[in-house]
């Protein structure tokens, strides 16, 4: 750790961390109502768990990528942040801001759209927050020098808090109100997050693999560029059947098709970078962890998407447990890992030891990825079976559900081994320092 | 592509590239907005009671269990339609009643079902909240969904 202020990326690691845990015990008690559907249902229904669930998911990835943009922007910026101070302050808003909507949660306060569900006063502090750390971000980067990958970092989460606005415009008419719904939930995961992690996954590139700046920097403008040349007009590919005009149908199956692209070029690049690099970093686990979330960006958004992006395909699955399947493989892929991946990459420089507890640390890792792909098979063959009965058949919607219940309760072990996983990740990330680099590891 | 493309070339690429596809999308999300309020959606029949069952549907979060038009949380079933499946557009008045009694009658207390709750909605809300599935069930989908299981 070069710049004393990297250790304001601490405290938002571990947030993060602690709402992982938590989305990760609302994500086990939905599962559990699905195979025992009388579990909790009087004092906590199934939508209070799901939007816990999913709400969590999004405020500790944010929260994530601030601690990795506070982390990295000093080294590649070669200056100090401009204000600890308002790091914390903008911390602490956050915090209250999401454990006060997730309380109200609980009591039944929410708005009504999906995941946009926070009480009105929380998605102010989440603004204002977010604006106090762009602003924060923003002056660091520009007294010091300017990189591809503060830049690109910089530019998505810049364009996150401009389309974030839409979550505050709630037209009366239901297609209209999704149309732009969908400028806040797809122009984040599939368009702005991506330059996000591109970003990082570069950031970690350049550092574990030692290979040129100049190759590495060329790489993401050019992964960044498919991501939204692909990913803008891809949006489409929700436009289907909410009431707009019929040529998003061909128009969005070509481009969202084409979504395919960005993730295959950066699990290309993770790996010709790993290849080519010539630094044996001694961080083998967050090497592990990056290669990882590329390559399981790459199966979980982009072929996991392309699998029911076509409309004429859309048309039977959307709305079923494909969709389920797809979203979260998605999300563990392209953002859980990659955090994780910079979190597994920046501690040891955070608490001044040599990489250490990096078995246990890839542990959590094949428990927590194999997991997350058995899951995800499993929501995908539910949601084939689904489709056939429900939406080629016509069966009813709660006898087809009764016909999934096997593949549900194996999503659920799924679920109690990613759990299993994450305290894994938490021992070997905050636990004790007992194993040291592997001795043949160069600095 | 060591030589032919520059990091500088890249980059020139990506900030064009991108700013064209997006105001490509803003000025087709623009005529999707125009198409929504003058051709696929009832703009005339969207009304006070609608909109204020739009706002019921909120605010008792429907939306993470149901689905509609194919968006939320598919532990319960797609009421986009439900208005078509109740026979509403036959007989509009037996399945007003059908869905206010539905509504009415949760929890069900099935073992082994999943659980609606109850929720404390008075006469007209109860309204609203079915104007506006109804309004909804009026939406040019583009014929979707295949069948009206949802």
């Amino acid at each position: 750790m070069k710049y004393e202020t990297q250790r304001v990326a601490y405290p938002f690691f571990a947030v993060a961390m602690a709402l992982f845990a938590l989305q990760v015990v609302f994500g086990i008690m939905a599962a559990t109502v699905y195979v025992m559907p009388e579990f909790l249902a009087e004092a906590m229904p199934f939508h209070i768990m799901r939007m816990s669930h999913t709400n969590l998911l999004v405020v500790w990835l944010l929260m994530g990528f601030m601690g990795c943009t506070y982390y990295l922007m000093p080294e590649e910026a070669e200056q100090e942040i401009h204000s600890p101070m308002i790091a914390y302050i903008q911390l602490a808003i956050f915090a209250v801001a999401g454990a006060g909507a997730l309380l109200s949660y609980q009591l039944g306060i929410h708005e009504g759209r999906e995941f946009l569900e926070q009480p009105l006063w929380s998605k102010i502090l989440i603004t204002i927050s977010f604006l106090m750390f762009l602003y924060n971000t923003s002056m660091t980067l520009l007294k010091g020098r300017k990189t591809a990958i503060n830049l690109v970092l910089m530019l998505g989460l810049w364009l996150a808090a401009v389309f974030w606005l839409f979550a505050f415009f709630n037209p009366s008419n239901l297609a209209v109100d999704k149309l732009y719904w969908w400028w806040v939930v797809h122009l984040w995961v599939e368009g702005v997050w991506e330059l996000i992690m591109a970003s990082l996954l570069a950031y970690l590139l350049i550092k574990m693999t030692g290979v040129d700046r100049e190759v590495i920097e060329k790489w993401l403008y050019v992964i960044i560029g498919l991501a939204l040349f692909s990913g803008l007009l891809g949006t489409g590919h929700h436009y289907y059947w909410i009431g707009a005009p019929g040529y998003w149908q061909p128009l969005s199956s070509i481009f969202s098709t084409l979504e395919v692209l960005p993730f295959f070029a950066m699990v290309m690049f993770a790996f010709f970078m790993f290849w080519k690099g010539r630094r044996n970093h001694p961080n083998k686990s967050a090497m592990l962890w990056t290669l990882g979330s590329a390559t399981l960006a790459f199966f979980g958004a982009g072929v996991w998407g392309f699998m029911h992006t076509l409309s004429f395909i859309n048309y039977y699955t959307h709305g079923t447990q494909v969709t389920a399947a797809h979203g979260h493989l998605a999300f563990f892929g392209a953002y859980v890992m990659m955090v994780l991946a910079v979190i597994t990459y920046a501690m040891p420089q955070l608490r001044r030891a040599q990489p250490y507890n990096q078995v246990t640390n890839m542990w959590s890792f094949w428990l927590m990825t194999s997991a997350m792909c058995f899951m995800t098979f499993t929501l995908t063959f539910a949601g084939v079976v689904q489709t056939h009965l429900q939406r080629v058949m016509g069966m009813n919607y709660m006898e087809v559900q009764d016909q999934l219940q096997l593949f549900y309760f194996m999503r659920l072990g799924a679920g109690v081994v990613v759990a299993i996983a994450a305290v894994t990740f938490f021992i070997s990330i905050f636990g004790p320092v007992k194993e040291q680099a592997p001795a043949t590891a160069e600095a | 592509m060591s030589d032919v493309l520059t990091r500088s070339a890249a980059r020139n690429i990506f900030y064009g590239g991108s700013l064209f596809f997006f105001i490509l999308f803003a000025g087709l999300t623009a005529h999707t907005h125009w198409y929504m309020v003058t051709t696929s959606t009832d703009s005339e029949a969207l009304t006070d009671s609608v909109k204020r069952g739009k706002h019921v549907w909120e605010e008792n979060s429907c939306i993470n269990c149901h689905s509609i038009l194919g968006e939320g949380a598919y532990f319960a079933p797609e009421l986009g339609n439900v208005w078509t499946r109740y026979g509403g557009r036959e007989n509009a008045e037996t399945a007003r009643a059908g869905l206010k009694g539905w509504i009415r009658a949760q929890p069900l207390n099935v073992p082994g079902r999943r659980v609606m709750p109850k929720f404390d909605l008075d006469e007209e809300e109860l309204d609203a909240l079915i104007d506006f599935l109804q309004w909804t069930d009026s939406i040019d989908t583009q014929d979707w969904p295949p069948t009206p299981a949802g």
